[in-house]
């Protein structure tokens, strides 16, 4: 009953008089936002600094462009299968399977291409398939017998491995030949650098010029609009670092093919998730699923999109760790992939709590784990310390999603 | 507010032949539990029905068959004269049935533009951000709502912000019929003056209205006809002009001898009666021993 009293009763920025946004005001509701316990990317952004810091200061080689250009190839197949966890995450629910999934692609892959000497496309859309089946078989069971998404996905774990074993026969390991263009594009395919200059110029001219877009419709009905100035600043610092990066990479191999499509599902992921319909859905589910039921969402249809996307992705990431790897084995997909994944998507900033996240949280998470594995290699530490110093960074990352989640509670923004 | 003892009988169905909606014989169970036996309900096109009853009298679960939250064991629902079929929101939403539910079922995670459009978002495929903000803004003005701000996380609002978001939300999509489960449950007196105009601006427009309310007061200030629900069955339609909150209280709790009749006659010398201020809450104390309809009392369903 208090509501009116307690509630502010003026209403900021009335339409009428459009205000636009300066630079000021865009860090101000930043800082607010982050006081707020909606912390975005400053978390990753700042843990990222600290762990480039730390292993620079431990082995200089860590920061060479030869061990960045590495790094940036080596995050690609488990950052594909993190992309696909995020849209399991961000529908509140989790995918355990998604190593032995890819594992499995890897082995279709690997059979068909090699063993039964089909064209590696129809290799690759055959593996792709089966991860897509695999993710509706999902949907299927937990949309009607409702059973929990974990448990699923944990038979589905060890039932996707045990057939990967038996794809693989007895023999248990199968080499792609090096001059497949799978494995060129994997492990040799790099952008020219004028190329690569050239899609970073355009990068930050589209961002430039979608903001712009924006703004001058939202000025034409009178809405409050970023203004002009803080947009170029915008692309300009996008363009110039993207820029420097390149740059650094260019000095060794450049930027392999591989990221950029990387980059490429990031970016069109990011876009479906924010800037369409059918995004707008995921989050709803994530967030009430009861709400999103009554608006007339079709809730079990966007549950089982996610399964297949995350299995499907699962399989993507598959079939390009084999390939960057040459090979596909019984331990493909195996060992530290799972987790990583799911790391990777908690350690960017996914609440495992539903509705909270983004498409860039893959990118960033895997980019953390990549750096502590590729430095404590090149310090000579065994994956006995990976696992230990990556468990433990993924147990500050729930801790702070958790805290964060809670601090959201007590600003009311829950 | 004199006890008018004119016993009005239930009165017929004024809408019998002009209903835009008319439920005949709807039942639910909840396994053993029956919600609803054999309710009959109409509404008109430019009427608004209050649909009154006691706690658990099953109001609640009538609102979600109309909405196809839930589908009926047994009955017909009529709108336009055709006979339909609800089996989802979204069918709900194409007939034009709209629904602003007691637990308000609005996504936390999701600002109040979003909230507002889920599920009619504008151009699927590349959302028209801007159409869509200022059609909010829009409406939200037209409910003189006091919003922080459209782009707000609705966890950052109150909750009479959250009901005026549900309730600008069910108007959106243009619809025929409106169902209101106690809108004025969780407001303060001003926001409950602002709904209840908002009703009366409703009703002007054309809209069939179905509100649900415990507050008396309320029902009388705004209704045409109030049907009353009792332990899932229909309890008589009244006019809510000629019918005295006791007689509505005594519809509802099933005897003309009850705490709340009781306690205005002792409460008659000091001047008391059915304020229309305050409501049922003044005038109807919630006794220990027995139920009374109460305001706010059955909030909370869906706030954590
Ligand atoms: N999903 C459900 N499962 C089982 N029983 C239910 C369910 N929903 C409602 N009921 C039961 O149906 C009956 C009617 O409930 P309903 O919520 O419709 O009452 P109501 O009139 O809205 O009450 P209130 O005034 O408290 O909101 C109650 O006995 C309730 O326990
Ligand atoms: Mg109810």
């Amino acid at each position: 009953m208090s509501d009116l009293t307690t509630a502010p009763p003026v209403e900021r920025a009335p339409a009428e008089e459009p205000q636009d946004r300066g630079l000021r005001a865009t860090l101000a509701g930043m800082a607010d936002r982050v006081r707020g316990g909606d912390l975005g990317v400053w978390p990753v952004v700042a843990g990222l600094v600290v762990i480039w810091t730390v292993m620079q200061i431990l082995n200089p080689v860590f920061l060479s462009s030869a061990n960045l250009v590495n790094l940036a190839m080596e995050c690609v197949p488990v950052g594909v299968i993190a992309l696909g966890v995020v849209f399991m995450l961000l529908v509140g629910q989790i995918d355990l399977s998604v190593g032995s999934v890819s594992g499995l692609s890897a082995a279709i892959t690997a059979v068909l291409f090699v063993d039964h000497g089909m064209p590696a496309v129809v290799a690759l859309v055959a593996a792709a398939a089966a991860g897509c089946l695999i993710g509706w078989f999902y949907a299927q069971v937990f949309n009607r017998l409702g059973v929990p998404s974990f448990v699923i996905t944990l038979a589905g774990l060890l039932g996707f491995l045990g057939l990967q074993l038996w794809i693989l026969g007895p023999k248990g390991s199968i080499n792609l030949p090096f001059d497949s263009w799978l494995v060129t594009f994997a492990q040799l395919d790099f952008v020219p650098p004028w190329l690569a200059y050239a899609l970073v110029a355009a990068g930050a001219g589209a961002l430039y010029w979608t903001g712009h877009a924006r703004a001058a419709a939202r000025r034409r009905a009178g809405l409050p609009a970023t203004t002009e100035q803080t947009l170029v600043l915008r692309s300009a610092v996008l363009l110039a670092g993207l820029a420097v990066a390149v740059w650094y990479l260019s000095r060794d191999r450049g930027v392999g093919w591989m990221f950029v499509l990387f980059l490429g599902l990031v970016l069109a992921t990011h876009y479906v998730l924010s800037r369409t319909k059918y995004g707008k859905s995921v989050y709803a589910v994530g967030g009430n699923v009861e709400a999103a039921r009554r608006a007339g969402i079709n809730v079990k249809a966007v549950y089982t999109s996610a399964f297949v996307v995350c299995t499907t992705l699962a399989a993507v990431g598959g079939i390009l760790a084999a390939a960057r790897l040459a090979a596909s084995n019984q331990s493909s997909g195996g060992g530290d992939v799972n987790l990583n994944a799911i790391a990777a998507a908690v350690i960017g900033g996914t609440s495992l709590f539903g509705g909270r996240g983004n498409a860039f949280a893959a990118l960033l998470g895997i980019v953390v784990i990549q750096s502590i594995s590729s430095g404590l290699t090149l310090l000579n530490l065994d994956s006995s310390y990976r696992f230990m110093v990556t468990g433990a960074v993924l147990l500050l990352a729930v801790a702070l999603d958790s805290v964060a989640r809670r601090s959201r509670r007590t600003h009311g923004r829950a | 507010m004199s006890p008018t003892p004119t016993p009005t009988a239930p009165a017929p169905a004024a809408a019998e032949d002009g209903a835009l909606l008319s439920l005949r014989g709807i039942s639910k169970s909840f396994g053993a539990v029956a919600a609803l036996t054999g309710v009959d309900l109409d509404v008109a096109a430019g009427e608004v029905v209050a649909l009154v009853g006691d706690n658990g009298a099953g109001k609640s679960t009538l609102v979600k068959v109309l909405s196809g939250v839930h589908p009926p064991d047994a009955g017909t629902i009529t709108f336009e004269s055709r006979e339909v079929a609800v089996p989802s929101p979204a069918a709900a939403q194409q007939l034009g049935i709209a629904t602003v539910f007691q637990d308000l079922a609005l996504c936390e995670n999701l600002n109040v533009i979003e909230n507002l459009f889920l599920g009619r978002e504008l151009r699927a495929l590349r959302l028209d951000e801007v159409a869509m903000e200022v059609r909010s803004r829009e409406l939200l003005r037209q409910l003189s709502a006091k919003i922080p701000s459209v782009e707000a996380p609705v966890a950052a609002l109150s909750g009479g912000q959250r009901q005026t978001v549900a309730i600008a939300r069910s108007l959106l999509g243009d619809p025929k019929v409106i169902i209101l489960d106690e809108p004025t449950a969780a407001l303060g007196v001003a926001q409950t003056a602002e709904v209840l105009n908002l009703i009366e601006r409703l009703r002007e427009r054309g809209l069939g209205v179905i509100m649900i309310s415990h507050n008396m007061a309320d029902v009388k200030a705004v209704a045409d006809r109030v049907a009353v629900l009792r332990l899932g069955r229909n309890n008589g339609v009244f006019d809510a002009e000629a019918t005295s909150a006791e007689e509505l209280v005594a519809a509802i709790t099933g005897a003309t001898d009850n705490v709340v009749s009781r306690r205005s006659r002792r409460a008659r010398p000091s001047g008391g009666g059915p304020d229309p201020e305050d409501g049922a809450g003044a005038d109807a104390e919630p006794a220990a021993d027995e139920q009374v309809p109460t305001t706010a009392m059955t909030k909370g369903d869906g706030d954590e």
